[in-house]
């Protein structure tokens, strides 16, 4: 399901994703670096899925986050 | 004596003791327990970042990876999938092919789903990782990995976070008769006589992680088990004395005063 594109005041567009499960809305289509950096999240320590594809490093400059798209971060966390 | 070096796939560790980063009671407190420990290989778990609360420390900020090797595992994962997923998620935040392979069967036990791990297995080793799979004790299942392909096999001792120790020791024997990849027993061990006698039925390694973040002083119970892995290495090594049922004097029977 893809969700509804909501009106902002001043009739902009958000763009309405999917991220880590949860709805978040960003101003404008990001790349994954800039997603990253709005989240200051370090981007040498997680891996990045985009629509259940896994995105290598070197290519979060150029994959972009559109409007509905679902983007998974994650990170290494304390286990066994 | 001289010990051969413990070697998996090609990479050779220092310590035979595999150490968890789960439960601890803080970053600062797993790191004084790593050092402790000796260890150069420690798990961790691949999780969604918190999105809401960035303020959280790095958990990689307490581990220094040029002395210790990062293992990402795949717990929690109850399908093939959903294991496969989760281990390339962890290539890709870290800076190996290696993955610990848990695919849980069971949510109370956490028995490994044999079927399900040895078909991530089969999977992961074509896709180039190097496996390490969590699994039953059971010889069968651990030929069958070890025929998959798997770096290793890593029979349980007993249920994860269990502390039992090793339940079916004659199983880890069997596994070590003919196991061709290095032997890790993982899960189960309570406390530093759990790991010597795991090492002392010929294990090649111990990976163990509650037992040292839950003991009460962790860096203590990190030490105790650096030394009851290597005690346990060494005995295995020296070849224990044959049980018998009946004594046998230490000391000479012959010129005993008044015969």
């Amino acid at each position: 399901m893809k969700p509804e594109t909501k009106k902002a005041k001043g009739d902009e567009t958000m763009v309405q994703i999917t991220l880590n499960g949860e709805p978040f809305e960003i101003e404008r289509p990001l790349s994954v670096v800039a997603l990253l950096d709005k989240l200051e999240i370090d981007a040498r320590r997680v891996a990045v899925e985009h629509n259940l594809t896994i995105i290598k490093r070197q290519r979060f400059p150029e994959v972009i986050v559109n409007d509905g798209d679902q983007v998974e971060i994650v990170n290494f966390v304390g286990g066994g | 004596m001289t010990d051969s070096p413990f070697v998996i796939a090609g990479r050779t560790f220092a310590s035979r003791l595999i150490i968890g980063t789960g439960k601890y009671s803080s970053h600062a407190v797993m790191a004084r327990a790593h050092e402790a420990s000796g260890a150069d290989m420690a798990t961790v778990a691949v999780r969604r970042v918190n999105i809401s609360d960035r303020s959280r420390e790095s958990l990689l900020d307490y581990i220094d990876t040029n002395r210790m090797f990062i293992l990402p595992n795949t717990a929690g994962c109850y399908t093939a999938d959903e294991a496969i997923r989760t281990a390339r998620l962890g290539r890709e935040a870290g800076l190996s092919n290696w993955v610990k392979l848990e695919v849980i069967g069971d949510e109370r036990t956490l028995f490994p789903d044999n079927e399900a791990l040895i078909e991530a297995t089969q999977v992961l080793v074509r896709e180039g990782f190097i496996v390490l799979p969590y699994t039953n004790d059971d010889p069968i299942a651990c030929r069958k990995l070890q025929d998959a392909g798997a770096a290793a096999v890593m029979p349980l001792g007993a249920p994860i976070g269990s502390g039992l120790g090793i339940q079916n020791p004659n199983n880890i024997r069997i596994i070590r008769e003919f196991a061709r990849v290095p032997l890790i027993v993982d899960a189960g061990v309570g406390t530093a006589s759990d790991a010597a006698i795991a090492m002392e039925l010929g294990a090649d390694g111990v990976l163990m992680n509650t037992a040292i973040a839950g003991a009460e002083d962790p860096v203590a119970m990190a030490t105790a088990m650096k030394h009851a892995v290597l005690a346990g290495r060494l005995a295995y090594l020296a070849g224990r004395i044959p049980r018998k049922m009946y004594a046998t004097a230490s000391s000479p029977v012959e010129g005993m005063v008044g015969q």
